[in-house]
């Protein structure tokens, strides 16, 4: 996917002809059409589709399962259509109606496979081995008629589906933007549903809720319409005119400037302070959890994000802030109980945090990049392991973990509620926003870019490697300490399992879909990461597999995230350009961002 | 690689040295205390000890056969195939279910040599099939990626694998039927081993030594090895590199889907989530033995192995550590972290191009 936007930098020996589709082209979206047809019953015998059929989006139509089916058959259309590559010397291959006819028969093919998984799930029963290939699958499979007329309909709608991807390949660049915009917008819209009706009902706009949701869930057609064209338009104009603002504040002159900021500070203030209440509790707790997320994902971006130092046991020292959070104040903590106050408590919890970071950090401090992530990794488990163990059974309880942790109080008020808990984690949060982004500024902030970039090259250049990814990690282990000791004083309690690997993956996953390095896309990273999942319970079952799948999709698509930072691209293209080294005569620079040893000369 | 730090650090006071001496001697401390507590309170006979030895070396021989999947991505490509545990996963859950079904026909007991070499083929095949979607969906696009990407991509799909099974097969733990003719042991000076371990020491050492011949003898292996030594070179020498790496997570899974059958037959019992642990302690084995060195890849899943069986109740126990038992597996990742502040290079050494080592 990488492929369709950059161009090598060597010239090829040019084909002076411009690329013309044939025949052949339709075999190949036929192949795309069983690529799409393995994809979309994988889809619907792990039960994706049946599950998701639940959540109305548009409300006598769309169903999140129907979407999820007829993306693929959507995707695969586009990918059969897509123009191929336009190297240097080429005139860019023309698309028409023969693209469109190529997505149509990619859908056809996609539906064509689908009736392979429907007649098995129909005539067998397979349910011991694939648990989810069920008769209700195949009823969803055929949109609710008989067998025949359902598969029928089924290989039409696939074929339009993937007429429709190819029809984005066609559109004019001009338009292809607000349409898309406006459909995504529809579909999160009605995703979002009771995130909207809250926000709706929060603001005392409940009028608005039956104009645009119907009563039995999603959006209503009309109300469809009217989020589309709003959108639509809105993009259109600014993509005609747009309103740069940020170019318009920097041309203010200095006091006016300070005005603006102080005003912009005030009204982020005061919608901060309504957030949580206009939300209400349910929302308040994902936003908790989201926070406590994003602590994390703070941290482990100035580990990864600004040193380079891929770090995938991050979830240890999220354990011992917790559990060192849980020993100081609980009352009910088996050896030792000092029974702090949550704000004393902190300072010691935040040491030991930072301890624990000079200790791992330490060890792994001179090894390669993937055996740094793999031994962090271990160490990772065997934190999760010791907490578990009889060894440490007297201090932390073993399994049964320690309970009765007090909440935390300011002066009179006692914080328990999820909208109370909102503050501090915002205000921590903030806090380690402006603590990346002060360090990111500074000279240890350069010191860690240039071991990231090249640390052999930094070490020659005066960069002291110790101090500098000691403490990475020391900064990344506090910030985690403060996000496990939230998290412990809001539950109340710490149980081993709540600290295992997946944790520190889906900090992983939040940083790297967000964008490495950049604070925006972190906060982004961890809204849509942990708050999505927990607003759409059925995506639960389905949110490691997803995850994983990001995983993948990002490093091949998108490596430096869907909000990148600057910097980040600008490596990342530049390792980009290193694939056609095949062409080249001369090796690209290898920007290795984690080895020890200086490069040998390759020649 | 503590080699390059230069005289400016010398002057001045190594922490970092200092601190890995301190682990250094601390753990050789730890083992030796440990063992000689243990041994000199003879809570366990010579023959117990030797048991557990077998034991180790049993397990070991089925890290060996996954870590060579690892070591031999390892050394054509240069990254860590994270998501090796799950295609070894894959192979012993598919391979549950052909058991199975054989059982029920009644084949699995009265047949027991050619089911197990029905299964055996099912389960790398199932294997081999997923190592090869990954090469072509995740991997392939990233051949000349820094390292981190590949191994980021690998822990994606590590966790899709995962998770994709659960989805596929639920989370219900799948048995194996019992075999009854590998119930029963034999004594051997005064140890007991049982027919299972026996089982799986003869058939990886089988597998072994036909993958090492492999490598070292045909046409094939050699195209594997100039690959690995230098993909620019090889390709202009005539060898088609884009077959070779092909080739190597081709073997890497069927090496991982007999591992998948012998870990089936002497565990009896595999579930979504078998893979990860077992991946990790083969890429331990693969590291400890050198990573990119094949038969670095056997020793070090056998010392790895004995490693494990015999850690715990020899140092944990003898160090006092009550229920060492639980602590099997921070025995396996402390083994990762100590040869790599010991010996990164591995006990044979690393067999990388000189541009990676």
């Amino acid at each position: 996917m990488a492929q369709t936007t950059k161009t090598p930098t060597a010239a090829r020996p040019a084909d002076p002809a411009p690329m013309r589709r044939n025949f052949f082209d339709l075999v190949k979206a036929a192949r795309w059409g069983l690529v799409g047809g393995a994809t979309a019953t994988f889809v619907s015998v792990i039960g994706m589709v049946s599950d998701f059929d639940g959540r109305t989006l548009i409300d006598p139509f769309l169903t999140l399962g129907y979407l999820v089916l007829f993306l693929v058959p959507f995707a695969f259309g586009y990918m059969a259509a897509r123009p191929p590559l336009t190297l240097e010397g080429q005139d860019p291959a023309r698309v028409g109606p023969r693209d469109v006819l190529a997505g149509a028969i990619a859908g056809l093919v996609t539906g064509l496979v689908l009736i392979v998984p429907t007649l098995l799930a129909v005539n067998f029963n397979l349910r011991s081995v694939f648990v989810n290939l069920s008769p209700a699958m195949a009823d969803t499979l055929t949109l609710g008629q008989s067998l025949g007329a359902g598969l029928l309909l089924l290989a039409v709608v696939c074929l339009v589906a993937g007429a429709m991807g190819a029809g984005v390949n066609v559109v004019p660049a001009r338009w292809r933007g607000p349409v898309m915009t406006g459909l995504l917008w529809v579909l999160t819209v009605g995703l979002l549903e009771d995130l909207a009706t809250q926000l709706l009902r929060g603001l005392n706009l409940d009028a608005l809720i039956g104009v645009f949701f119907a009563p039995g869930g999603g959006l209503k057609p009309l109300g469809a319409i009217i989020v589309f064209v709003l959108v639509f338009s809105l993009q259109l104009a600014f993509q005609r005119r747009p309103p740069r603002l940020k170019a318009r504040y920097q041309a203010l002159d200095q006091s006016e400037r300070r005005r603006w900021t102080i005003i912009l500070i005030a009204a982020a203030a005061v919608i901060v302070y309504l957030i949580p209440i206009v939300l209400g509790g349910f929302m308040s707790e994902i936003l908790d959890l989201v926070g406590i997320y994003l602590l994390m994902a703070l941290g482990l971006n100035i580990v990864i994000g600004f040193a380079g130092l891929l770090d995938l046991g991050y979830v240890a020292f999220f354990a011992v802030g917790a559990y060192m959070t849980a020993v100081l104040t609980s009352s009910g903590s088996p050896a030792l109980s000092p029974e702090l106050t949550f704000w004393a408590a902190l300072p010691f919890v935040v040491l030991a945090a930072a301890l624990s970071g000079v200790l791992v950090g330490t060890p792994v401090l001179r090894m390669r990049g993937d055996y740094l992530a793999i031994v962090t990794l271990g160490f990772g488990e065997i934190a999760r392991i010791l907490f578990l163990s009889d060894w440490f059974e007297p201090v932390f309880g073993g399994a049964q973990g320690i309970t009765q942790i007090p909440s935390p109080s300011i002066g009179p008020i006692v914080i328990n509620t999820p909208p109370q808990f909102f503050y501090p984690i915002i205000a921590l949060v903030f806090i380690a926003a402006y603590i990346s982004w002060a360090l990111a500024n500074s000279r240890i902030g350069r010191a860690w870019n240039a071991i990231r970039e090249d640390e052999p090259i930094a070490e020659a250049l005066g960069v002291n490697i110790v101090t500098a990814k000691l403490s990475a990690f020391v900064v990344g282990a506090a910030l985690a300490s403060f996000a496990g000791a939230l998290f412990a004083s809001k539950i109340g309690a710490v149980f081993p399992n709540s600290f295992s690997i997946v944790v520190s993956i889906i900090v992983l996953v939040i940083i790297i879909v967000g964008g490495m390095g950049n604070l925006a896309g972190v906060a982004v990273g961890a809204l849509v990461i942990v708050g999505l999942p927990q607003l759409l319970r059925e995506f639960d079952e389905y949110r490691f597999l997803l995850y994983g799948g990001l995983l993948i999709f990002m490093m091949l698509a998108k490596p430096e995230g869907i909000i990148p930072s600057r910097r980040r691209v600008a490596e990342l293209h530049q390792e980009e350009m290193g694939q056609d080294a095949w062409l080249t005569a001369e090796p690209e620079p290898e920007l290795d961002e984690a080895r020890t040893t200086p490069a040998t000369a390759k020649d | 690689m503590v080699a390059e730090q230069g005289t400016r650090r010398r002057l001045h006071f190594d922490f970092v040295g200092a601190v890995l001496w301190l682990v250094r001697i601390l753990a050789i401390l730890a083992v030796v205390v440990g063992a000689f507590v243990s041994l000199s309170s003879g809570r366990l006979s010579a023959a117990a000890w030797l048991n557990f030895v077998v034991i180790g070396i049993g397990q070991g021989a089925i890290y060996a056969l996954i870590a060579l999947g690892y070591t031999m991505v390892y050394g054509v490509l240069g990254f860590i195939n994270f998501a090796h545990g799950e295609v070894f996963m894959s192979g012993a859950m598919v391979g549950a279910f052909a058991a199975n079904s054989l059982a029920q026909a009644g084949m699995w007991n009265s047949n027991p040599v050619l089911s197990i070499l029905i299964v055996l083929l099912i389960a790398m095949a199932t294997s081999t099939l997923v190592a090869l979607l990954l090469e072509r969906v995740a991997y392939r696009r990233l051949r000349n990626a820094p390292r981190l990407i590949p191994l980021i991509t690998s822990i994606g799909a590590s966790f899709f694998i995962q998770y994709a099974f659960l989805g596929l097969f639920g989370s219900q733990t799948r048995t194996y039927p019992a075999l009854s003719i590998l119930d029963g042991f034999i004594r051997v000076a005064g140890i007991n081993i049982r027919y299972a371990d026996i089982m799986v020491i003869g058939s990886a050492l089988v597998m072994m030594v036909g993958l090492y011949t492999f490598v070292e003898r045909t046409k094939a292996g050699r195209a594997l090895r100039a690959v690995a030594e230098d993909k620019e070179m090889a390709a202009l020498m005539g060898v088609n590199v884009n077959r070779t790496i092909v080739l190597t997570f081709a073997v890497g899974g069927a090496m991982a889907g007999a591992a998948a059958l012998l870990f089936g037959v002497v565990f009896r019992t595999v579930f979504f989530f078998s893979g990860f642990l077992f991946g990790i302690k083969a890429f331990t084995a693969a590291v400890l033995g050198g990573i990119g060195n094949i038969v670095g890849a056997m020793l070090g899943g056998l010392t790895l192995g004995i490693f494990e069986s015999v850690g715990p109740s020899l140092v944990l126990t003898g160090l006092g550590i009550p229920s060492a038992h639980q602590l099997k597996d921070v025995v396996a990742f402390l083994a990762l972290v100590l040869v790599l502040i010991f010996k990164p290079t591995g006990l044979l050494g690393e067999r990388l191009s000189e541009e990676r080592a």
